[in-house]
């Protein structure tokens, strides 16, 4: 264990409209290693994704990156770190390419447009580059935020049920992707009701709430 | 800087592609300015007089049209989450979408507005002040507007909420914005009601970009 590379939680809390959906949560992440967090709806999956990636703060307990709070340097971890929520934070007006573009710009890449093709391309979206996404359909428009994540160099993906509304194919793509990433000393955290089959690598998972 | 760019860059284009919200705004103004003199009748001194109020009205509720969609569409479709998770300072990206915003829905008022004066038979001089009146008022409602739309920022009935709310802190803006027209027509000059328009546009600049920020942050959370 390299406790200086991966992310922790101590003692988390979280509460939602008055309830406690989780307390005292002790989870850690490290490189090589993949976390799925599995649970009924409105168990707080997405409320303790959020969490971690910084976008709400816990009721009690901290998020440690690197050994150190995420709120202190948190250029440093934000630039680590990729998070793909439910929404995908995709525009309809623009062509795929387009999209990947303007991610690539905010979080401060390098946009290498030949990399961005072959990013399409591998989830499945040759010929569809330049069309504006209102035409695509919904899996194809979560292909397009997915295809972010072979292109970023954050090594933690915080993805949130990235498995929804993809075809078998997408899913073997995306599992392999995960795969890779893991096995290039990458982190992964990520909810799915799916049952998710990384072949190697330290997998682990997790179940909120309590059965 | 580069993360600022695209995001000013991506706004225009995504309005260019559909450009039915700026005409909207624009529509609106040419019209209210365009239906006063059939309304008044064609007395020139009248229409002089009415002048300067008229136009600036019609630009700071033309410019209100388009103001609760600043955010809400990077809301909805969650890249003002992405922005906030960036590494790009939440205020310095706040800054790119009040340009943009202004751009389209400021800057056709000023480039409209001398020709909308014709019909209120302003003189050259008058026309001139006028436009430079929006040139520097114009960017203030963006930007005071922008404080309000991310206040209201998903909430429902957020539109009337949201003229609720600016609309008094328009006020000093369209008082000296049209008071530098009328000071000219009375031959007081109008630096000094420029100046103050200045100084709300230094003012605003600094102050609305940072209070947007954390408004969007209180929103988001």
């Amino acid at each position: 264990m390299q406790p200086h590379t991966g992310l922790e939680t101590r003692d988390l809390a979280c509460e939602r409209g008055g309830k406690t959906l989780f307390e005292g949560l002790n989870l850690s992440v490290f490189p090589g290693q993949s976390l799925h967090l599995q649970g009924d709806n409105g168990s707080g999956k997405t409320s303790l994704l959020r969490l971690l990636c910084g976008l709400a703060l816990p009721l009690a307990g901290q998020v440690l990156w690197a050994g150190q709070p995420t709120t202190h340097e948190r250029e440093g971890f934000l630039r680590d770190m990729l998070y793909l929520g439910h929404a995908l934070a995709l525009k309809e007006g623009l062509s795929a390419l387009e999209n990947l573009h303007f991610a690539a710009a905010l979080s401060g890449q390098a946009w290498v447009p030949d990399a961005a093709l072959q990013a399409l391309h591998q989830m499945g979206l040759r010929g569809r580059e330049h069309l504006p996404l209102q035409v695509l359909s919904q899996g194809q428009m979560r292909r397009v935020a997915l295809a972010r994540l072979g292109l970023s160099p954050a090594r933690l993906w915080l993805l949130d049920e990235p498995f929804v509304a993809l075809d078998t194919a997408a899913c073997g793509v995306l599992q392999e992707l995960m795969q890779n990433h893991v096995s290039r000393g990458g982190m992964v955290v990520f909810t799915s009701h799916q049952a998710v089959h990384l072949a190697s690598g330290d997998n682990r998972s997790h179940r909120l709430g309590r059965a | 800087m580069s993360a600022l760019w695209s995001l000013l860059r991506r706004d225009l284009l995504l309005a260019l592609r559909r450009p039915s919200e700026v005409l909207t705004v624009v529509f609106f103004f040419v019209v209210v300015a365009a239906l006063f003199p059939l309304a008044v009748g064609p007395e020139r001194a009248t229409l002089r007089m009415l002048a300067p109020g008229v136009l600036w009205v019609g630009a700071l509720l033309a410019s209100l049209l388009a103001l609760n969609r600043l955010f809400e569409a990077d809301h909805r479709d969650g890249t003002l989450e992405q922005m906030l998770l960036s590494g790009t300072p939440l205020t310095l990206l706040v800054v790119a979408k009040i340009a943009a915003h202004w751009v389209l829905c400021g800057l056709p008022l000023v480039l409209l507005a001398p020709l909308l004066g014709v019909l209120f038979d302003l003189s050259g001089d008058a026309l001139g002040v006028l436009a430079l009146s929006l040139l520097i008022g114009t960017p203030v409602l963006s930007c005071i507007g922008a404080i309000g739309a991310a206040l209201t920022l998903g909430l429902r009935g957020g539109g009337v909420l949201l003229a609720l709310l600016v609309l008094p802190l328009f006020v000093p803006v369209l008082v000296f914005g049209a008071g530098a027209v009328e000071a000219l027509a009375a031959g007081l000059g109008s630096e000094a009601h420029l100046s103050i328009l200045m100084a709300l546009l230094l003012l605003s600049g600094l102050f609305s970009p940072w209070a947007c920020a954390q408004a969007l942050r209180i929103a988001l959370e």
